[in-house]
């Protein structure tokens, strides 16, 4: 990972309209990402995690969903303002997405090689045969043995775990400098996911290709990433290099989280800590903190006013009032 | 552990699916065996955790004891009674002992069913049938009292399942499977749905419930830290058998089966520095479907520590050491 930011996403706002009102499913997310950096999301279902990675290559479907502001910088130019022409450019060619479902991800009708072939010649301009050749290349780098046989076969004679990595190497196939994996391996069994994680993580170091992991499992991040946000109710409520984020959580729902979560190196004899209360109705959310109702600390000022993001240092953000001056005396 | 003990008892279960005929197979019919040989036994008060990756059978295993499938062979015997033979009606009576919970609270439950109704329906049924005769006041009160006990406001009672959250959802789902008063409850992957933070409030109010009622739980998952924290007893499948069983601290301490040992070092552990730390047992390839397995040890041709009979001969689950059991040559003779 180096200092150069290759991505800025900047005062993100995604907005979908519901039958009950607008539902601010990103409401003004921020975040750089450098090169060859993993930097993983990581928030329970309706957080907006997804919604925030499909933003960035303007992939919300609109209406009901639109981006109501917020930029997207990446190579000098904001990807929220292309022309659809100019972000199919983008799209699977400089930043290439991995989905959860590698089933639903790829074509059943057609042969991986058709799959694979037409995507690196529409972004890469190489003719059938070079681009054939690229495509067995990717798939051996992704993992796949025998590659010159099985890129000629059709998604479900592949497992779970190989579709997955066909669809590594499709996206990787036009060298990508930014690869976002959103659950790549949720659908996966434990086993499989390490082999999957391993590979993108190698992947990441041979390449210096960038990646953006979005999970819900805090274990998957604590291995794979340099940096993690934590995302609640559509906005990112800490953030920080992984190691500090992990030592000294610092928002309630982040400590929650961790405590939660049931491991397998502490005894079981203790009882699991367990956050009271559900995720709020994305339709309405006020002024006031979203995670209040469910928080053991709640103040005055949470009901009223959001927090905003207060630098604990070495690049560690946690919005929170607990961490705000003057609010921090009253509640230690 | 003698048999009288044990709440339920299974011996030598086997499930068998027809895949249907083929020209390949001579004209004849092929089979899988989803579930193949397996017994387990749990005592009163206790967890048994079931854990596995997809496709070994877990849930099969969970219908098969209910028979929500029929068996193709062995026994199932719960407090003292042999399920497996009995005709319709006396089985309906005997399953007022065992009830299920399932994955997915959003199938599981009827849409066009009210919360209460949902709850009330075992009653009502039990009651019909004369089993346990109840008046409409009593399903009232019992329901409301269900619906207290695992955390729900008896007030959403004529709520409708899409007005809950999944989590309450469960809530809902466990309410009905409490309703009989049952002693075993079979819960089939009942978190793996859930997110993290409602995932701990259900493990806690599943571990509340044994303790005030007793209850025994056959627990399928496929989250070796969840299946730890919840069982006393934890049975490792894989393609329809269990390669291991043994009390959960001591499987996690001392894991003996090289597929118990790479499953273990696959979870990931919410700790970078562990994480950064920790050596995974690689495990090769995907797992074999059921319809490849040969006569030798279903785990060969993944196994880091194989050996020549592995291919040909298949092990037998047996101690290794006091209560731990293990199918594996590495161990045994």
């Amino acid at each position: 990972m180096t200092d150069e930011t290759i991505l800025s996403v900047k005062e993100l706002r995604t907005w979908f309209h519901g039958a009950e009102g607008i539902v601010k499913a990103v409401d003004g997310i921020s975040f750089d990402l450098h090169r060859g950096e993993i930097l993983g999301i990581v928030g329970e279902s309706g957080s907006g995690k997804s919604v925030t990675n499909l933003s960035i290559l303007k992939l919300i479907q609109s209406p009901p969903g639109y981006i109501e502001s917020g930029e997207v910088l990446y190579g000098g130019q904001d990807l929220l303002k292309l022309s659809a022409e100019e972000l199919r450019r983008v799209r699977g060619g400089r930043i290439a997405m991995i989905f959860q479902d590698p089933m639903t991800s790829l074509n059943p009708y057609l042969r991986i090689s058709a799959q694979m072939i037409e995507t690196i010649r529409l972004h890469q301009g190489l003719d059938r045969k070079a681009a054939r050749i690229k495509a067995i290349d990717t798939l051996r780098l992704a993992g796949i043995l025998m590659a010159e046989k099985r890129i000629d076969q059709y998604p479900h004679q592949f497992s779970g775990g190989m579709q997955q990595r066909v669809m590594i190497a499709l996206a990787l196939s036009c060298d990508p400098e930014i690869l976002i994996a959103d659950e790549p391996t949720s659908a996966l069994d434990v086993t499989i996911q390490a082999q999957i994680l391993d590979l993108i993580k190698d992947l990441n170091a041979r390449l210096g290709m960038a990646v953006i992991l979005i999970s819900h499992s805090l274990g998957v991040v604590a291995g794979m990433c340099d940096t993690i946000c934590v995302m609640y109710a559509g906005r990112i409520i800490e953030r920080g290099p992984t190691d500090g984020l992990f030592e000294n959580a610092s928002h309630p729902y982040t400590q929650g989280l961790i405590k939660a979560v049931p491991r397998l190196d502490k005894k079981s004899g203790e009882r699991l800590f367990s956050i009271p209360g559900q995720p709020p109705n994305p339709v309405g959310l006020g002024d006031s903190c979203a995670f209040h109702p469910r928080c053991d600390r709640t103040m005055d000022i949470c009901r009223r006013q959001r927090p905003d993001p207060v630098d604990l240092g070495t690049g560690h953000f946690v919005s929170c009032w607990l961490h705000q001056e003057g609010h921090r005396e009253v509640h230690p | 552990m003698s048999g009288d003990q044990n709440l339920l008892e299974v011996t030598n279960l086997a499930v068998r699916f027809t895949l249907g005929t083929t020209a390949l197979a001579g004209g004849g019919k092929r089979y899988v065996n989803a579930v193949d040989g397996v017994s387990l036994s749990i005592p009163k008060g206790e967890t048994l955790g079931l854990v596995g990756e997809s496709g070994c059978g877990k849930s099969t295993t969970a219908r098969a004891i209910a028979q929500l499938i029929k068996p193709f062979s062995g026994s199932v015997r719960l407090k003292g009674q042999e399920l497996t033979t009995l005709g319709k009606v006396e089985l309906v009576a005997a399953r007022r002992h065992l009830q299920l919970v399932f994955q997915d609270p959003f199938a599981s439950l009827n849409p066009r069913m009210s919360c209460g109704g949902i709850i009330a329906e075992p009653l009502r049924i039990y009651s019909h049938k004369g089993i346990i005769p109840m008046n409409s006041k009593e399903i009232v009160d019992r329901t409301i009292q269900l619906m207290d006990r695992v955390g729900l406001s008896p007030s959403f009672r004529n709520r409708f399942p899409h007005e809950f959250s999944g989590g309450q959802r469960q809530r809902i789902g466990i309410a009905r499977a409490l309703a009989l008063n049952p002693e075993l409850i079979l819960c089939d992957e009942p978190v793996s749905a859930l997110d993290v933070s409602i995932q701990a409030q259900i493990l806690n109010l599943f571990r509340d419930l044994q303790d005030e009622l007793g209850l025994s739980y056959l627990f399928i998952a496929h989250d070796l830290a969840v299946i730890e924290y919840i069982s006393t007893r934890v049975a490792v499948m894989y393609l329809g058998r269990i390669v291991e069983n043994s009390l959960s601290a001591e499987l996690y301490l001392h894991p003996l089966h090289p597929y118990t040992q790479a499953l273990l070092s696959s979870v990931p552990i919410p700790d970078p520095a562990i994480e950064r730390a920790r050596k995974r047992v690689r495990m090769e390839g995907d797992v074999p479907s059921l319809t490849q397995a040969d006569q030798g040890c279903p785990f060969h041709d993944r196994c880091p520590g194989r050996m020549a009979r592995c291919r040909t001969e298949r092990p037998k689950l047996r101690e290794a050491s006091p209560g731990h059991e293990v199918a594996c040559f590495l161990y045994h003779n």
